[in-house]
């Protein structure tokens, strides 16, 4: 096996499915995934106005209500086995890093839990269509979607000068503007103020949701919009649903932006502190190409640390699709996917703040974190009776798999202690 | 599980677990029958050093092939338990030689399965299945497929219980085996750990955390290395304890199989062995509270998958066999003795001068167990054991 292939297989992908056919051109392989539409947008899933309806549904129902069904558990239960089903048999594998990289990035999380009813249809519909696009486009379109303006809450935000604001003595909500400069744009490197944030929350009054159910779903509220001329980090925005989209597209542009998402690329892809001429060279790539991602992630491939031995840590996201890929278990065979995340300390679509999951290694060697992945290796070893855990080792490491490691495997004194060894082995905890 | 569900419940409260009951290193299957025998197998996984479990103390060879391995002799400080003038228990199975010298224990010595693989996946294979080929059903599963239906229970209804995240082969095949699995994700055995922190020991960060985090649960270097059993509420004793009680039921089932790991010694045999012979002498005597009068119509088969090398290897352990010893325990047991033909450990007795010379076939003893304990004759016996004219069962291993 050409270790190019294993390293592109584990670093850009999601691990080698089984035996999978092993790229013969790893970097050829990886580009291609790039090109056309996701393929991914043809698995069925909740549309975002049905997401709305399901999340009015619950919230409109009284205390005391007898009702056992939960519209918004069951849209998420399905669309979640859905998206657990594409990352453990995609043939896209680079794409579905990028595309989960990015949901990250945007973080929406279900510890609002009506965020569950909609963030499914968030990541098909605001991340998955963009992620060759254009930062700007997936920008706009998550900060329209309605799961990120219901988890931060930007759907009750109202201008206080507004129609609306003055009637009802309601008024700003200034938390996904200021989660939005400085996590999903140009960070607190770019020196705005809180006057720069209380403008663009008052820039972005208004985007709110429907929960019309004719049309569910995102909707400017006029009346809600503060009136007056707003200025954010220096620029002059004079009013209307317009001057959102115009914010957006300026921040989307803006140096410290291009700065902050090459780091997070390079950081994600290449190495917990990226080398400064990694980042430089993708930031480029966005400045040259107005933020063309499909092109940023095209130039990762291109640089010569992510080609070099595997340093990052798996997460325990990366880890549990890893292992479950490599042991290609039939789908009668799976264990919970989501559960078994919550048990590793990263549970699906359940960041606890804004920011989302971290992306470096400490923050996932704890010690009992690493146990637990020892403990729940041996657990899922119960399910892989008739897998040879030597034929196991040699096709989802292959050459990465050192002496030593296949020397405890071949030892080991049985089939069930060998699996083990190999899933918990450190060879199978790096990307 | 679906329609088993009630049922298990009530037997894990039965069994005083709870949920979250967590199975460590072993696992458990049992399977229900009309019939007021007992049959449990014990499973080494890993191959058991029998020159260790069952020294042949008396056997001139025995000190020069094993040097600093072998143990004194009977009487002396540290010395073997003696079993009658050629063969002594290695200390740490105080509670097992309690049962021979009740008559409840025999020993089976230089015994191995029919086939001759030294790889330990292949020879659990053969061994569970009862051939010299990986089947899809194991012996113990065959076997249970013959015993008399239960009154008012549908065929196949619930025939078989396994607790654990997996059924072992050995219990596997047509009679079927509903699986429990523990909401945890249970612990594998502490020899795991102690090869994991090995092969993470030269990483800067899992290194350190791997050997922080089994500091933080207690796991002390006496554990990790085996010499004393890990503090485990549901460790193989605890576990063995509750399958007894669970065989000892009334109405609860008739067959189990239980398992244990630990065994394959290739280094610092001596300090290691201790630690998993005192869980298994320790898991014997509570399967046997645990089942209470219906000891008496017990039988325990404890075997492995293959023993190990006659002389220690270059780090003070030993390496893979061919004969071993097997343990038949039970009130049912003609016991007392042990059984076998010695070959002797002189050079030119070794099989390929390395391996103790096997004399008894493994089948022929489950055989002997089986048509004894329940009457299975031997036309029915050979669909269990396949191939198998060559072993004949076994006679007088059981009281009549």
């Amino acid at each position: 096996m050409d270790s190019n292939a294993a390293h592109a297989l584990i670093r850009f992908g999601l691990g080698r499915r089984g035996a999978e056919p092993m790229p013969a051109d790893p970097h050829a392989w990886l580009g291609r995934q790039l090109d056309g539409p996701d393929p991914a947008l043809e698995a069925p899933c909740h549309s975002t106005a049905e997401g709305v309806r399901a999340v009015r549904t619950v919230q409109t129902r009284k205390a005391g209500d007898p009702t056992k069904e939960n519209p918004v558990r069951d849209i998420y239960r399905a669309d979640t086995a859905t998206s657990i089903d594409t990352l453990l048999t995609t043939a896209n594998p680079f794409r579905e890093r990028l595309v989960w990289f990015w949901a990250n990035h945007f973080t929406v999380s279900i510890r609002r839990p009506l965020v569950a009813g909609l963030v499914n249809a968030f990541v098909r519909e605001a991340i998955r269509p963009h992620v060759t696009g254009r930062f700007s486009d997936m920008l706009l379109a998550v900060m329209r979607h309605p799961a990120m303006l219901f988890y931060l809450d930007n759907a009750q935000s109202v201008g206080p000068d507004s129609v609306a604001g003055r009637r009802r003595k309601v008024g700003l909500n200034e938390n996904l503007a200021r989660e939005c400069l400085e996590l999903h744009s140009v960070t607190p490197a770019a020196r705005y103020t809180q006057a720069d944030v209380t403008s663009f929350a008052r820039v972005l009054t208004g985007w709110s949701i429907s929960y019309d159910a004719a049309n569910p779903g995102f909707l400017y509220r006029p009346f809600a919009h503060e009136p007056d001329a707003k200025t954010v980090m220096g620029q002059t925005y004079e009013g209307g649903e317009v001057e959102g989209e115009r914010a957006l597209a300026w921040l989307a542009a803006h140096p410290a932006t291009l700065h902050n998402i090459a780091t997070k690329l390079a950081r994600h892809f290449i190495a917990d502190t990226p080398p400064p001429a990694a980042v430089s060279r993708i930031e480029g790539v966005l400045r040259g190409t107005g933020g063309d991602l499909k092109a940023a992630s095209l130039a990762l491939l291109d640089i010569p640390e992510a080609w070099q031995p595997l340093t990052k840590l798996r997460t325990p996201f990366d880890y549990i699709i890893g292992v479950l890929r490599a042991l290609d278990l039939p789908t009668t065979n799976r264990p919970d996917v989501a559960g078994l995340m919550a048990g590793l300390g990263q549970g699906l679509h359940n960041a606890p703040l804004p920011n989302g999951w971290p992306d470096t290694a400490p923050d996932w060697a704890a010690p009992e974190a690493m146990l637990r992945r020892i403990d729940w290796a041996y657990a899922v070893t119960g399910r892989t009776k008739d897998l040879d855990p030597l034929a196991t080792a040699d096709a989802s490491l292959g050459p990465l798999l050192p002496a030593a490691t296949r020397e405890q495997i071949v030892r080991a004194g049985s089939k069930r202690e060998a699996m083990t060894l190999l899933l918990a082995a450190p060879e199978f905890q790096r990307r | 599980m679906g329609a088993h569900m009630p049922k298990l419940s009530r037997r894990a409260s039965l069994l005083g677990l709870g949920a979250t009951f967590s199975l460590g290193r072993i696992s458990l299957a049992t399977a229900a029958a009309a019939t007021e025998q007992r049959f449990v197998v014990i499973l080494l996984r890993g191959a058991l050093d029998g020159l260790s479990a069952v020294q042949p103390y008396g056997d001139p060879a025995l000190t020069g092939l094993r040097g600093a391995l072998a143990l004194p002799e009977p009487g002396q400080p540290g010395g073997v338990l003696d079993l009658g003038g050629l063969h002594g228990l290695h200390p740490a199975l105080a509670g097992m030689h309690t049962l021979y010298r009740a008559n409840e224990l025999a020993v089976v010595h230089a015994v191995a399965g029919h086939y001759r693989s030294r790889s330990h996946f292949d020879a659990q294979d053969y061994l569970e299945s009862g051939a010299d080929r990986r089947m899809n059903s194991g012996w113990l599963n065959r076997a249970a497929g013959l015993l008399p239906a239960k009154p008012g229970v549908a065929a196949g209804a619930e025939a078989a219980l396994s607790v654990g995240t997996t059924v072992a082969l050995l219990l596997r095949g047509p009679a079927p085996v509903g699986t429990w699995l523990p909401q945890s994700f249970g612990q594998p055995d502490p020899a795991i750990y102690r090869s994991l922190l090995a092969l993470h020991r030269a990483d800067p960060l899992t290194g350190p955390a791997l050997a922080e985090g089994l500091k933080e649960r207690g796991f002390t270097e006496a554990v990790l290395n085996g010499s004393e059993p890990p503090k485990d509420k549901y460790s193989f004793p605890a576990l063995a304890t509750a399958a007894g009680r669970l065989l000892g039921a009334p109405d609860g089932p008739r067959i189990a199989a239980l398992e244990v790991g630990g065994w394959d010694t290739h280094a610092g045999q001596k300090g290691r062995l201790p630690g998993v012979l005192g869980t298994l002498d320790k898991g014997l005597m509570g399967l046997k509270d645990g089942l209470g009068s219906a000891w008496a119509r017990t039988v325990v088969l404890v075997m492995t998958e293959f023993g190990r090398t006659v002389r220690v290897n270059g780090t003070n352990g030993t390496d893979h066999g061919t004969g071993g010893v097997a343990f038949v325990a039970g009130g049912a047991v003609a016991g007392g003795r042990v059984l076998g033909s010695w070959p002797g450990l002189a050079p030119d007795r070794l099989f390929e001068n390395r391996d103790l010379m096997p004399t008894t076939d493994l089948r022929s003893v489950a055989k002997g167990l089986l048509t004894s304990h329940f009457r299975i004759d031997a036309g029915r016996l050979a669909g269990v054991f396949p191939d198998s004219a060559d072993a004949p069962p076994m006679k007088g291993l059981l009281r009549t």
